[in-house]
């Protein structure tokens, strides 16, 4: 399952990093997209991905039986930072293109005025 | 209590001005009062580091390693002291006036929100809080810089959060990874725990990932691209808020975590940050003299002045970092004062481009002279601070047998010296073009943007006139960065047992 997740953590940062690379808005944006998710996953998986409880720790019970809770909180973190981030680059892209009608980062160019 | 107030401030202080009825008057002075109030806890955090030592607060009383831990040591509290200066000057720039659109959508809050991300980068003892704090100053800076219409604006904008997004998610990546080696993110807790467990091979990928993080945010060499490619738009006062404190709070942050998690000075990640840091000056300085606008050379100037705040860190020696420490100080005061002069002439010419610029100093020479004193400051012009800053993070060079190293930092300090005599001549010496309206020369330039500008050169002579008393500072500061035991010991207490993973 480690591997798996490792995997996959690996090919969306290779992707991420490919999109982040060309030259449309849209492309940038779904490379970061993929970007964070990548490091979500990467988070869950070197934190160590175990069967077990959730930690809702009863007295007397050994900590090994429940599931470390703080790598998933930093990923809920990580997501809604990402989604107000994403959010805004989406909005900034909208203002790109409705200001230039194109979405290619090359056009939008020098001022004119 | 104290602590927390550098960041609940500025976040009380935005939510009134979103309450307060918009374009009025009243959000100026909401601001700036805000901003004072900063400035006044600044000051008293200062004096009680100075008094009893690393001051910490564990939020929410949260023992250290679990909860969140504000922590202010002598350099958590000289960057704090600074922030709110410049907060103080940013806001107070606002009486001249500020675009009426920009104001309706909230420029006043914004800086605030800003000011109160960089405060929580500079005190928070957790590393994953350091992210969050990074991510709060970065969306107020992008919503900052992106309240225009025109393209390069528009173009500028994007480079910047592209560019800085993708430093946010090498940093998230190397804290998951840090907290899967270590299973804390306390910073101390970090420092004192995990030297033990690491593995050579992920601890050379760590630290590679944090430089690649903060250099990115710092604008070190290869990674400064996005910065010199978007300071030059936003009017002066958010130039000179971004210019002077973010790239800071990189340097800032790359110190912190470097000091506490890699304290093997023979570390390889040293020896690449001391090339860099070097290229880093060349580069800058070489790119500023190419320039033929004034806030792009100053961008050139401020990518190029980090290499100084950074090379103490890569000789890792206490002179050398308190060098760089009060290196990093005198250039967030002269680099935001020299964005706060680019507003001249953005009000008088309408533009900072060198070849419509000039004869400034034949219609107003007192202006001309104020400029003079942090542009030759910048240059590191005996007898001013940026003559001191240089001398703090030379002499150490040349203690150490460094003297390649030396000889760079000084050719750069020459290039320095050209670039700035160079912008002072064609911004204020020659004669105006012929182009140039004349009722645009001869308008004089009132009280409310000279006043910030005066604020902070008043600041930087302070700074030149009581050299020894702030170097002696910021050398303790660095001793107390490099004694990591105090601040394990200030924040876990000695008894505090090992979190349980």
């Amino acid at each position: 399952m480690e591997l798996l997740l490792a995997v996959v953590a690996g090919v969306l940062y290779a992707a991420g990093l490919y999109l982040m690379l060309r030259r449309r808005l849209a492309q940038l944006i779904i490379g970061l997209i993929l970007l964070s998710n990548g490091s979500n996953i990467l988070i869950l998986s070197a934190a160590g991905v175990t069967r077990a409880k959730p930690p809702l720790i009863t007295e007397g019970l050994p900590l090994e039986q429940f599931a470390d809770p703080v790598p998933q909180s930093l990923i809920l973190t990580a997501i809604v930072i990402g989604f107000g981030v994403l959010a805004f680059s989406l909005v900034l892209a909208h203002r790109v293109h409705q200001s230039t009608g194109s979405d290619d980062i090359d056009t939008i160019g020098p001022d004119r005025a | 209590m104290l602590l927390a107030l550098p960041i609940l401030l500025p976040l009380l202080t935005a939510i009134v001005l979103h309450l307060l009825p918009q374009r009025s008057r009243l959000l100026r002075l909401v601001a700036f009062a805000g901003s004072l109030l900063v400035l006044g806890t600044a000051a008293s955090i200062f004096a009680r580091v100075q008094q009893a030592g690393i001051l910490v607060l564990q939020v929410g009383s949260w023992p250290a390693p679990f909860g969140i831990t504000l922590v202010a040591d002598l350099f958590s509290a000289l960057m704090i002291a600074m922030v709110s200066v410049i907060g103080v000057a940013v806001t107070g720039s606002s009486f001249a006036g500020v675009d009426p659109r920009r104001e309706a959508l909230g420029y006043h809050s914004l800086i605030q929100v800003v000011l109160m991300g960089v405060a929580g980068a500079f005190l928070t003892g957790d590393i994953f809080n350091l992210y969050v704090w990074f991510e709060v100053l970065l969306i107020g800076s992008f919503v900052l810089m992106s309240l225009h219409r025109t393209r390069a604006q528009l173009r500028a904008a994007f480079t910047y959060v592209g560019l800085n997004l993708l430093a946010s998610a090498f940093l998230l990546t190397a804290i998951g990874l840090l907290y899967g080696q270590a299973g804390t993110l306390n910073l101390a807790d970090l420092a004192r725990a995990w030297p033990g467990r690491r593995t050579p091979g992920l601890d050379a990928a760590l630290s590679m990932l944090f430089l690649t993080a903060f250099g990115i945010k710092a604008g070190l060499f290869p990674l400064f691209f996005w910065l010199p490619a978007s300071y030059h738009t936003p009017p002066a006062a958010v130039g000179a808020l971004l210019a002077g404190l973010l790239t800071k709070v990189g340097v800032y942050a790359m110190i912190r975590v470097f000091t506490l998690l890699f304290p093997d000075p023979n570390a390889s990640v040293y020896r690449v940050l001391l090339v860099l840091s070097a290229i880093t000056m060349v580069v800058g300085l070489i790119g500023a003299l190419a320039q033929r606008d004034f806030r792009r050379v100053l961008s050139f100037n401020l990518v190029g002045h980090i290499g100084f705040t950074t090379i103490g860190l890569a000789l890792w020696s206490p002179a050398a970092l308190g060098g760089s420490i009060l290196y990093v100080l005198h250039h967030m005061l002269v680099i935001s004062t020299l964005f706060l002069v680019s507003g001249l002439f953005l009000r008088q010419r309408r533009t900072t481009d060198l070849n419509a610029l000039g004869g400034l100093y034949r219609s107003q020479p007192a202006v001309a002279c104020l400029a003079l004193i942090p542009l030759f400051s910048l240059a590191g012009v005996p007898p001013l601070s940026g003559f001191v800053a240089k001398v703090g993070v030379i002499t150490p060079m040349l203690g150490g047998g460094q003297y390649l190293l030396a000889a760079v930092a000084l050719c750069v300090s020459l290039l320095t010296v050209l670039s700035m005599a160079r912008l002072w001549e064609e911004a204020f010496w020659k004669p105006a073009p012929v182009a140039s309206s004349a009722s645009a020369l001869h308008s004089r330039l009132a009280l409310p943007i000279l006043a910030p500008i005066a604020f902070l050169v008043g600041l930087t002579l302070a700074l030149t006139v009581f050299a020894g008393p702030v170097s002696s500072v910021t050398m303790r500061a660095a001793g107390q960065l490099l004694d990591r035991n105090t601040y394990i010991r200030a924040i876990l207490g000695e008894e505090v047992p090992r979190a349980a993973r």
